[in-house]
């Protein structure tokens, strides 16, 4: 925008206030640029990747010389082009950019094929000779925990003796469930566009929420020092965490096609191969055991988690500990074991996933609460307070870390009463009775999400920030905008900070030779700790500015106050422009950095113990479902969200964050399945196949609210909390509402057992399930 | 024939030559014409990422409607107005009062889908009448959103439906109208690329004619089939004859026997006729696929590409449709039950096309039911598609029909079903009784949309559904409407 009049009484664009996403303008139009829309270079290589078509097998033979031959093709890549190091990992060494000798999963890269088309490329990579050997593969949870078959050694975390504890409680139950995985469906696919620079340097776009282990990832590959790579982000079309790790490698093979040939070379995934190649949520098998008494009050809680981490370790090992961490939610387990297997399956290596392992997590203790109460023939928001954490006793988490925070109990006791949640549930169980076929179902659940990177050096963050000569300002960071508004959170910290208008304030793409070093935007932790950096850096021209403005007008540093577009200095009132043009004048560096890193938390990896969060968000939901108990079709009619925003930065996006992430979780435990054949191949891998929520799956009745009190007792940027994924889990009072209903056809006696996600076919199994189950039931009390 | 596609984009008639006839307008615009703001987000039709919207004359008047420019081949939009996300802002660079409707309902997050809601809700502006804001779930029905939830979304729209502002494109109607009015004296269309035609031809007996020159030829109408051909599975089609600009084919008629629908009627043409002698088919209809695909899917295609989970067969064969099929030999009418052979086999003979089909009209006293079952309620594929027809006499069943998609490799009538439930009473018993002959008329599959257990578990609990809603229309067995349940 071209210079607006500037704000007199309060700047525009304060923290606080509601902000349109800084591009909403551009996006309407089409002018918002994603990586595949920049203008192409007219000499354009463009790639494609031939993919594994078996799960597990030894490559015999894999002969490109046809591929080479065919029209247009310029390069194709296999593992021996590779000058450095062949992988494209975040951690372990275990990603293959390219297979050698062996595939592990069904789309695994073979090779890629450059071509002055992509179709060339295509047609080309068809004609490469591959011969493989099968060999066993391994698909499914089960199938790898009968083989013995980890990526990962096996967690535990144990306080007390549960199992002993089990054993003397009064009541016992299990449950044992299954929970897919999720596709990211990101609308935007994974994409690279890589352009040759001078001294062999490499330039690249990629759509990563991770510049900087891209830029190490490439340069590693290519055998380049990191100086010599330089990754840029503007924005990405949705990650969800699926951007995390997942774009290195094909910013490596387009950065290697560019080395090659010194062409700039792009690749841009179809959904198909977006979907087949990149990974997903994890799956869980999940069994669970609980000893209670008659208030339905946990002594002792076993959790054994296992999860389908696919073909190597990506961020499993973190993805899995926060599972652990998430299998109390906001409950207090006196006596507790959490058990975590991580099992290596012969398919596509899962990764960060919104939530990134919390969900799956917190799934287990949310349905044995219903499982409880149905036993008990409680309510079960009644078992649900009864396990809740206390605000100064029973307040240690199984990891060993107190929670200072929190504000469960008020969050219930809010949404309870403004959902009318009580009379609802009476009233669904008089239309229940009413009505043969059709059931409806209810269900309140809470979150706790702990907030911050359980690896903790990643919890740092850096920023730039330059004032120009006419008072504009240019701020940078090492976050990425994926649509969770972030760079306009951050510009509304700059703005508040210098108390400029937001006009004044551009937010510049993410660079690594900007910021380095950077973080990925994952863990939820975006706004904080980069909002946080660029207020450091924010700060700094602040405090430059005024010990400039008294030394010149020789007045003390008490005296000066930057109002809005202007400051005031003793009896001086300066527009901050022209403060801005007398420090230039005046030799004053108009530029800083900003850096900032997370305190108090620490976190011992070996015991998973410690404080691994900074602090915890909140939030509750109420769902109402309903059933066609003779198709299995559910819906879900009604929700009710009050959810913890500390003190929101900007409540607009934030409101877009908690029913975004309502409906995405609600997608995941309802229509959206990935189905593997029992070769490990994928069938859904296109919106023809694989069913993310549509319109008209959000529910009709949709309330809700911030939690107004909200305010994080942590010195968080603004008294702010982090929003990306908390919302994710209210759904799942989705699903336990699904459960409720069924569970209607025995007239409450009996829990279903029902896996996610509940689909039609799912929910009729689960009908008719414990239609036998109740009958079955009725014939023992009558022989009895 | 013509040798040029001519089309009408920005107010001026845009002329294309040596085109490849499979090119995806998506493609052309982003790739060759650099107009990148139309997104790619699946490449068949399912996610709305890159609707377009379409101009055409209808009876003289300018119909705009929203289509997926990812499956629609280039010279298809030969005649016809584009309109593209870049188009909309006024010349001064103001928003459009779409676009600024969903700005202020902050309605866009990482704005990768953003653009297609808008062209959504464009055509939805100059639609007549407009859709009430209980339908506005059906006009978004096609385009998926990952990030907001929709309900901004659904804000943005609601502000659009109720107001009555007017935009740059009603003002310029007449200057376009008369462009495409000039359009519509063009002759028809042959284009030739390397060794491939395109024919577009304009009458029937045209399309007779090139069809008996090219008998292996494909006949292209909505492209929501053939689209993915070359999107998918990369094919490359040697010879494609649209038969979207045939007029004949797309004339809807009631006649004595019924209502007749010609071969290029769309779903979204066809929904309202159908709604109105038998509602739970306007219900189908509107269950099926989304507003991109129903501006484009025919109901010819449906019959004609041989699915066996096409969701408008089962109710057809109910219904005991005609179907019209025509060669240069001379019309051949057929019950529309056997033109389904086996998979992938239809009796279609060379050179021979679908013209058009009739639907009976209600009678009076029978009963007809259709309900589709997917995983998803909109814009999905059916794991199970059933239609019944009943006639009562007294409480007898005097007749019954019934079909399913997704159950066998055609859509297959249960005969051993209906044979067994004709001459009973129409009660739970005979329901109960004839329930395990089901399993004798079908063997379905087990894939991704569905196990076989459950194919079987839900067709029979189908037609106790279709008994309940006969016998007792009083108890809600429908997952629909205010509330999220209603009775048949």
């Amino acid at each position: 925008m071209r210079n607006p009049p500037l704000s007199r009484n309060v700047i525009r664009g304060t923290v606080h206030a509601p902000r349109h996403h800084d591009s909403a303008a551009k996006q309407v139009a089409g002018e918002a640029l994603y990586i595949d829309d920049i203008a192409e270079p007219k000499d354009l290589l463009n790639l494609y990747i031939a993919q594994s078509e078996k799960a597990h097998a030894k490559i015999l033979k894999l002969d490109v010389s046809a591929v080479r031959r065919a029209p247009g093709v310029v390069v194709v890549l296999t593992a021996d082009d590779v000058p450095g190091i062949n992988d494209a990992s975040p951690i372990a060494g275990d990603d293959p950019v390219f297979a050698e000798e062996i595939v592990e999963y069904a789309g695994q890269s073979l090779f890629a094929v450059a071509a002055e088309t992509l179709d060339q490329a295509r047609a080309a990579a068809k004609l490469a000779i591959i011969e493989y050997e099968e060999l066993p593969a391994i698909v499914t949870v089960e199938q790898a925990m009968a083989a013995n078959s980890f990526v990962l050694p096996t967690r535990e975390i144990r306080r007390g003796d549960a199992s002993a504890s089990i054993k003397a409680a009064k009541h016992r139950l299990t449950q044992r469930f299954e929970i897919g995985g999720q596709d990211h469906f990101y609308l935007e696919g994974h994409v690279a566009l890589a352009l040759p620079g001078e001294d062999g340097d490499i330039f690249i776009y990629s759509s990563t929420q991770h510049p900087t282990e891209v830029q190490h990832n490439v340069a590693k590959f290519l055998n380049l020092s990191d100086h010599a790579v330089t990754v840029e982000v503007r924005r990405v079309g949705g990650g969800f965490g699926g951007k995390e790790t997942q774009g290195a490698w094909f910013a490596a093979i387009a950065g290697l096609t560019t080395k090659l040939t010194g062409r700039p070379a792009k690749i841009r995934l179809d959904r198909d191969d977006d979907m087949i190649m990149t990974g997903k949520r994890h799956d869980f098998v999940v069994t669970v055991e609980m000893g209670f008494d008659d208030n339905g009050r946990v002594s002792g809680a076993e959790f054994i988690f296992a999860s389908r981490c696919g073909r190597s370790a990506d961020l499993s090992a973190s993805i899995n500990d926060r599972a652990m961490f998430h299998a109390d939610n906001c409950y207090y387990f006196e006596n507790v074991t959490i058990i975590s297997h991580r099992c290596k399956t012969h398919t596509v290596s899962n990764t960060a996933f919104r939530g990134f392992g919390g969900p799956q997590g917190m799934l287990a203790p949310e349905r044995m609460m219903d499982a409880i109460a149905c036993y008990l023939g409680k309510d079960p928001i009644d078992v649900r307070k009864a396990n809740l954490y206390g605000k100064k006793s029973r307040n240690v988490t199984p990891y060993q870390m107190t929670v200072e925070d929190n504000i469960a109990p008020e969050i219930i006791a809010e949404l309870e009463k403004s959902s009318d949640y009580a009379a609802r549930r009476e009233a669904i169980r008089a239309f229940n009775k009413a009505s043969p076929y059709l059931k409806k179902g209810i269900s309140l659940t809470p979150v706790k999400f702990g907030i911050s990177f359980t690896a903790t050096h990643l919890n740092q963050a850096g920023a730039l920030l330059h004032v120009y000569t006419d008072g504009s300002v240019m701020i940078n960071h090492g976050g990425i905008e994926m649509g969770q508004g972030l760079y306009i959170k951050v510009a509304q910290v700059v703005a508040e900070v210098l108390q400029i208008d937001i006009e004044r304030v551009k937010i510049t793409a993410t660079r690594t030779d900007k910021v380095p070093n950077t973080s990925a935007t994952a863990a939820s932790s975006g706004a904080d700790i980069n909002g946080k950096a660029a207020e450091a850096a924010a700060i700094a021209i602040k405090e430059r500015l005024a010990k400039f403005a008294a030394e010149y007008y020789g007045v003390k540093l008490s005296e000066i106050t930057f109002l809005p577009n202007r400051i005031r200095i003793g009896k001086h009132v300066v527009s901050f422009r022209d403060l801005v043009q007398l420090a230039y004048m005046s030799r004053i560096s108009l530029s800083s950095t900003g850096f900032y890193s997370t305190p108090k938390i620490h976190y011992d990896a070996e015991t998973l113990s410690g404080r691994p969060f900074y602090y915890f968000a909140y939030g509750a939901a109420v769902s109402e479902v309903i059933i066609d108990t003779l198709t299995g079709e559910n819906k879900v009619v009604a929700v009710d969200i009050l959810h913890d925003a500390g003190k929101s930065l900007n409540p607009a996006i934030d409101l877009g964050q908690i029913e975004g992430g309502y409906i995405q979780g609600m997608g995941w435990l309802t229509t959206e399945e990935l189905y593997y054949d029992d070769k490990g191949i994928l069938k859904t891998h296109a919106p023809s196949t694989y069913k993310i929520p549509a319109c008209s799956d959000r529910p009709a009745i949709f309330n809700m609210k911030i939690f107004e009190q909200g305010e994080n007792v942590e010195e968080t940027i603004f008294r702010s909390k982090a929003v990306g994924e908390p919302p994710l889990m209210l759904a799942i009072s989705a699903f336990n509402a699904i459960a409720d209903a069924i569970s209607s056809v025995t007239d409450y006696r009996f829990y279903p057992e029902l896996n996610a996600p509940a689909t039609p076919e799912r929910v009729l199994m689960a009908v008719q399930n414990i239609s036998e189950t109740a009958k079955t039931h009725k014939l023992t009390e009558a022989a009895q | 024939m013509r040798q040029k596609v001519r089309y009408v984009h920005r107010g001026e008639i845009v002329e294309l030559e040596n085109i490849d006839p499979t090119k995806t307008v998506l493609n052309y615009l982003r790739y060759e014409k650099a107009l990148t703001g139309t997104k790619e987000g699946c490449a068949e039709g399912d996610c709305g990422a890159c609707t377009v919207v379409l101009g055409e004359l209808v009876n003289g008047k300018l119909k705009y409607q929203a289509v997926n420019a990812c499956i629609q081949f280039l010279p298809t939009l030969d005649g016809k107005e584009l309109i593209t996300v870049e188009d909309l802002k006024e010349k001064d660079g103001a928003l459009h009062p779409v676009q600024k409707a969903l700005v202020d309902a902050n309605g866009t997050q990482c704005g990768f889908c953003t653009p297609g809601f808008i062209m959504s809700l464009f055509a939805e502006m100059h639609s007549t009448p407009k859709t009430d804001r209980s339908h506005i779930n059906d006009v978004l029905a096609g385009n998926l959103c990952r990030c907001t939830g929709y309900g901004t979304i659904v804000d943005a729209a609601v502000a659009v439906a109720q107001s009555s502002e007017k935009d740059r494109f009603h003002t310029e109607m007449t200057a376009t109208s008369a462009l495409l009015a000039a359009l519509k004296k063009d002759s028809g269309l042959h284009l030739t690329w390397l060794d491939r035609h395109y024919f577009a031809p304009k009458t029937v007996d045209e399309l007779i004619d090139v069809l008996a020159r090219y008998p292996d030829a494909i006949l292209l109408s909505g492209a929501t089939d053939v689209g993915l051909w070359i999107t998918k599975q990369h094919r490359e089609l040697t010879t494609v004859i649209y038969l979207g600009q045939i007029q004949e084919l797309k004339e809807i008629e009631t006649q004595e026997g019924g209502l007749k629908l010609g071969a290029s009627v769309t779903y979204s043409d066809a929904w309202a006729p159908l709604a109105e002698l038998y509602p739970d088919f306007g219900e189908l209809i509107r269950r099926i696929a989304s507003t991109q695909i129903r501006n484009s899917g025919t109901i010819g295609g449906n019959i004609a590409n041989g699915s066996p989970i096409g969701d408008t067969p089962p109710a057809l064969i109910v219904l005991n449709a005609r179907l019209h099929l025509r060669s240069k030999d001379g019309p051949r009418d057929i019950p529309i039950e056997d033109f389904f052979i086996d998979y992938g086999n239809q009796d279609l003979k060379p050179g021979e096309f679908v013209e058009a089909v009739t639907v009976p009209l209600p009678k009076v006293d029978a009963k007809f039911a259709t309900y589709k079952i997917s995983k998803r309620f909109d814009q999905d594929i059916s794991a199970v598609c059933a239609a019944f027809h009943l006639t009562l006499k007294g409480d007898t069943v005097e007749d019954i029909r019934i079909c399913y998609g997704g159950m066998a490799g055609i859509p297959k009538r249960a005969h051993l079903t209906e044979k067994a439930i004709i001459g009973q009473t129409w009660n739970e018993t005979t329901i109960s009784d004839t329930l395990p002959l089901m399993e004798e008329d079908y063997q379905p599959l087990s894939d991704m949309r569905a196990s076989n257990q459950y194919r079987m578990l839900a067709a029979q609990n189908l037609l106790r559904k279709f008994y309940v809603e006969t016998s007792t229309p009083e108890v809600p067995t429908r997952l629909l409407g205010e509330g999220g349940f209603a009775c048949a």
